[in-house]
């Protein structure tokens, strides 16, 4: 970034933690960027002189009498056309060699939208993912997270959402990414021959935590330009959130904030929000949906992490290994699309939502018949009878490597329904019994 | 002259201000950016330095910006047309905001100044009046709003002067009160008030005892609310707790509605936006917007006006009560509320009670849910505000610190809970750990006599207790397996899935099965306990399953038929049936 010549330069630095810089400054703006040493930083607190810088490269190394730089201006990004088919770092600098962007130059982390301007989001996203499609019906203006646990593969579930989508761009936010992992995102989306409809945001292991505070404002911002000023459906992919929320947490603690559960700042809620809430159906036609991943530990959606960001989000996609058919499954208690009744029966055949509820019913019936075979009980003949349902419903509908259609999936679930049950006991509307049971 | 200041310090969206004069707690001041002129409120002040939360992004603010302050406190305006409008926390109509994003430091006035009013007078020259006295009435969507003495005149005014019958703008002065000194008050259809003070202007606060209908069983059945009553929802995320509400809202008997999204997903919010317009009163026919008020402050909007926003949707709700009127007031969620007052006061280095929360916390919940009540006017009619909270405990744990701050305010507990939402029982509230205090009031019991003969809530507790027994029961059969139990175990494990899937459960998203009239909720009652009541005979436990799903299904199909129908009457003759070929 070029100095310019009335620019005041300070030279002299207060305090030095892990991840801020303290010195004191006049005339300076909450939130300006600055350069310490040519490392980029954000003013987080003004207090009278007194400014404390956050910086995003980690401090290592910066002495007390580091050239300090304000340059005047909050994080920002260059918008065009020409943001597709390219990869930036986090502070949207090309990481691909390419030329730099030109465009408009907009801040990131921009205002939100006024609910009553929201349109109510209404397109189905078609994944041909039954566990999803069939259970958890995603929409377009949805956000939407993988719970996952760091062995899982989400982000190939992930990136074949993405492919199968038919979004216009496609925007990857990577946050503490390994480099297979984004290697493996780059060939997928190079091999399907879309790579000029992507566009992405990195910053993997191999770069310091802090950055990473800038990825989903620099991806989302991308994202608005494209659904605000082109109309274009934008899916955004954000992994993982819970590096993020560990940034955050890195900044806060250095900034000597009183710490609430499991070490978050108190403001996680509102600050994965802000991001969350940028998913959107815009009334001129545009959309931006998010697809994120929040990985767990050992599974514990209590964490403050999962526990906020469910609350913020519309709903969210567990994967499980189901070990009666050896695949991975999206599992069906614990997914939920909250927005799928505004499609599912509307866009997809009148039975969805019945079928869908009473295979998850009979699928819990089975889980309970499990618990009693382990227990050592005997089956009755119900029981055994849910049993052979379940594996043929994990098999044919729930595991990932399903592709077909949603009429598709509700045949095959009547099927089973007939294969192994009476119509009574499936407690569906007589009227759809009549006219689906096979 | 007013107060003024200067910018001093900023963290995030607490700023320091260097002042001038006298400032007071909770003061609205006024920072100049630029052009913009953003909203703050006073939380503390420390000798010369005033501590203020700002309801906007701070970004770009420096020390020294100029600080107006405004001599009030966060205040609310009251008027005619309220009604049908969309506010944020800080009562800026969302609607009169042009273009698709908010942007910063816009403000307006959240009534229409020029629409004309048919005003009515109540009373006449020479009256005697104070404040809350109803002076006049104006037709708003075919309710009547009373025009009413501002709140805050206190003692006995005279009426001197009085507009005849006519059209008037809310701002047209329509009366002349004097004082006992002469002193003489223009009155307008339109009053301020301070959101954080309650509005004390009724004679009494008894105990609530009227039933609210809600037509959702597993409320009004098993544990009803009351007229005036609290409730509170609290449940793990995914467990329908938004469903539920909305499905209150919808078909609650009020004449008010009024909804703050407080912190919560703007989808939600919108579908309000787009449902209530089109959707109908179950009561009057007419379009619930028709009824309805809604406070939306999302999760992505500042988070000062988040705490703002539930106080604003109280005071409205005092205001349309003070007018004899039933409020129902959903405020969702309350922990997001919560979280608004942890950030301010981690910001400002409060030492912090439990889960980082502000040590008052249970104080500040119990004070608001205080505001809600069945209440006798000064003349001697009776209004209510009926409030429903919901709490989004954090990792389904109901000990944390808003959950219980809320338990002791509330008298109804709608416990969502996980399991029974991964089973698809909707709505998940546990039947089991869930109650309503007002049920125990005798003040009820004698006004539900009126509504419903016979011993209703010797029924409903009849029925409790043979939930209660199935789940132990149920308990039993895990434990010991399925022939280790007498077949009599089984049978009354099957009644309380009986009265689980046809009276707890149902079908938010079926147009008839998602509305439930009393009368409808007496007949089923007494359909399912008289199913309860009989005895069986039954060779094996293997018999018992089979033979309850065929009495399930066949009261689910009667619950989906409309009610008194031809195809519901062949439902009830076919579960007569059932019953007969089994019973002792």
């Amino acid at each position: 970034m070029a100095t310019k010549a009335f620019q005041k330069i300070y030279t002299k630095i207060d305090q030095i933690t892990k991840a801020t810089c303290s010195l004191k400054a006049t005339g300076i703006s909450n939130e300006e960027l600055a350069t310490i040493n040519g490392k980029l930083a954000q003013v987080v607190k003004i207090m009278g002189e007194d400014i404390t810088l956050q910086v995003f490269g980690g401090t290592e190394g910066i002495p007390t009498n580091a050239e300090v730089i304000f340059l005047g201006k909050t994080p920002s990004l260059k918008v065009s056309d020409q943001l597709a088919g390219r990869f930036f770092n986090a502070f949207g600098d090309p990481i691909d060699g390419g030329p730099a962007i030109e465009g408009e130059e907009i801040e990131i982390g921009g205002p939100s939208v006024n609910p009553v301007r929201r349109k109510q989001p209404s397109e189905l996203i078609a994944t041909g993912i039954a566990g999803i499609d069939l259970n958890n019906t995603l929409v377009s203006g949805q956000k939407i997270p993988f719970f996952a646990d760091p062995d899982q593969p989400y982000n190939q579930v992930m990136a074949n959402v993405a492919l199968r989508a038919e979004a216009d761009k496609i925007i990857l936010g990577g946050m503490g990414l390994t480099n297979d992992d984004y290697l493996y995102f780059k060939n997928v989306f190079n091999n399907a021959g879309v790579l000029d409809r992507i566009v992405s945001f990195m910053n993997t292991t191999e770069n310091p935590p802090v950055e990473r505070l800038l990825i989903p404002d620099m991806a989302l911002t991308a994202a608005e330009y494209f659904a605000v000023e082109k109309n274009q459906k934008v899916l955004v992919l954000l992994t993982d959130m819970t590096s993020y929320a560990d940034a955050l947490a890195i900044v806060s603690n250095r900034m000597d904030q009183i710490p609430s559960k499991d070490s978050m700042p108190g403001s996680l809620y509102s600050d994965l929000a802000k991001i969350y809430e940028k998913a959107v159906q815009f009334p001129a036609g545009g959309s931006i949906t998010i697809i994120a991943v929040t990985t767990l530990s050992g599974g514990d959606i209590t964490h403050a992490i999962p526990d906020n960001t469910g609350y913020i989000t519309e709903g969210q996609l567990f994967l499980r290994r189901d070990s009666d058919i050896g695949k991975v499954i999206v599992d069906p208690f614990r997914s939920l699309s909250r927005l799928k009744q505004l499609v599912a029966g509307k866009k997809t055949r009148e039975d969805h939502p019945q079928v869908m509820n009473a295979a998850v019913r009979l699928y819990a019936d089975a889980a309970n018949a499990k618990t009693k075979l382990e227990n050592g009980f005997d089956l009755t003949n119900y029981d055994e009878r849910t049993l052979s349902f379940a594996k043929d419903y994990a098999d044919q509908l729930l595991a990932i490597d399903v592709n077909i259609d949603t009429t598709k999936m509700l045949d095959l679930t009547w099927g089973l329904f007939a294969e192994h049950f009476k119509p009574e006991e499936v407690n569906i509307k007589q009227e759809l019994v009549e006219k689906y049971w096979k | 002259m007013s107060t003024k200041g200067k910018v001093k310090g900023i963290i995030s969206n607490l700023v320091t201000i260097g002042v001038d004069g006298p400032v007071s707690q909770n003061e609205i001041c006024y920072i100049s950016l630029g052009d913009e002129k953003l909203m703050a409120e006073v939380l503390k002040v420390a000798g010369d330095n005033v501590y203020a939360q700002v309801f906007e992004s701070t970004r770009g603010l420096k020390v020294g910006n100029v600080v107006e302050f405004a001599g009030h406190m966060l205040e609310v305006t009251l008027g005619p047309g309220l009604l049908s409008r969309n506010y944020d926390g800080l009562q800026n109509d969302l609607d009169k905001l042009t273009g698709v994003f908010l942007k910063r430091g816009e403000y307006n006035y959240p009534l229409d100044t020029e629409k004309l009013w048919q005003f009515k007078p109540l009373v006449q020259v020479g009256d005697q009046v104070e404040a809350a006295t109803w002076i006049g009435e104006v037709d708003e969507n075919h309710q009547p709003h009373k025009i009413m003495v501002p709140f805050n005149m206190e003692g006995v005014y005279t009426v001197k002067s009085i507009v005849k019958a006519g059209d008037y703008k809310i701002l047209d002065n329509i009366a002349i009160v004097t004082d006992s000194e002469g002193n003489e008050y223009p009155l307008t259809m339109v009053q301020k008030w301070p959101v954080k003070q309650p509005i004390n202007i009724h004679v009494s606060k008894p105990r609530p005892f009227k039933l609210l209908e809600t037509g959702v069983r597993t409320i009004d059945t098993a544990n009803p609310i009351v007229e005036g009553g609290t409730g509170f929802i609290p449940g793990p995320f995914g467990t329908g707790k938004t469903v539920l509400q909305h499905a209150i809202s919808k078909q609650a008997e009020a004449d008010i509605v009024i909804i703050a999204a407080c912190g919560e997903r703007a989808n939600e919010v919108v579908e309000i936006f787009v449902e209530f317009p089109e959707l109908e009163d179950p009561h009057t026919g007419r379009k619930l917007m028709e009824r309805t008020i809604i406070i939306a402050n999302t999760s992505n909007m500042p988070v000062a006006s988040r705490e703002a926003s539930v106080y604003t949707a109280m005071t409205i709700a005092e205001y349309y009560r003070a007018m004899g009127l039933k409020v129902l007031l959903m405020a969702d969620s309350t922990s997001r509320w919560a979280q608004a007052l942890r950030e301010m006061s981690n910001r400002m280095e409060e030492l912090p009670g439990q889960d980082a929360f502000p040590m008052d916390l249970s104080a500040i919940i119990s004070a608001f849910y205080s505001r809600a009540g069945f209440v006798y006017l000064k003349n001697k009619t009776t209004g209510s505000i009926t409030f429903i909270g919901t709490v989004s405990p954090a990792g389904g744990n109901l000990k944390e610190p808003v959950t219980e701050g809320t338990k002791k305010a509330a008298r109804c507990f709608y416990a969502l809970e996980q399991a029974r939402a991964d089973r698809k029982r909707y709505p998940a509230v546990n039947p089991i750990d869930s109650y309503s205090k007002y049920i125990e009031y005798p003040e009820f019991e004698d006004y539900i006599k009126t509504k419903i003969e016979g011993d209703w809530i010797g029924k409903v507790n009849q029925m409790k207790t043979i939930l209660q027994r199935g789940k132990e029961v149920q308990e039993q059969i895990n434990i010991l397996g399925d022939d280790g139990v007498p077949v009599d175990y089984h049978v009354t494990f099957w009644k309380s899935e009986v009265i689980d899937f046809v009276i707890l459960q149902q079908d938010a998203f079926d147009k008839i099965d998602s509305v439930t009239p009393l009368e409808r909720q007496e007949f089923m009652l007494d359909l399912v306990m008289s199913i309860c009541n009989n005895e069986y005979a039954f060779d094996s436990f293997l018999e018992v399953m089979d033979y309850f799903k065929k009495v399930i299904n066949a009261c689910k199909q009667m619950n989906y038929s409309e009610f008194r129908s031809e195809k519901f009457e062949k439902y009830v003759a076919e579960v007569k049936a059932i019953i007969d070929e089994k019973k002792k």
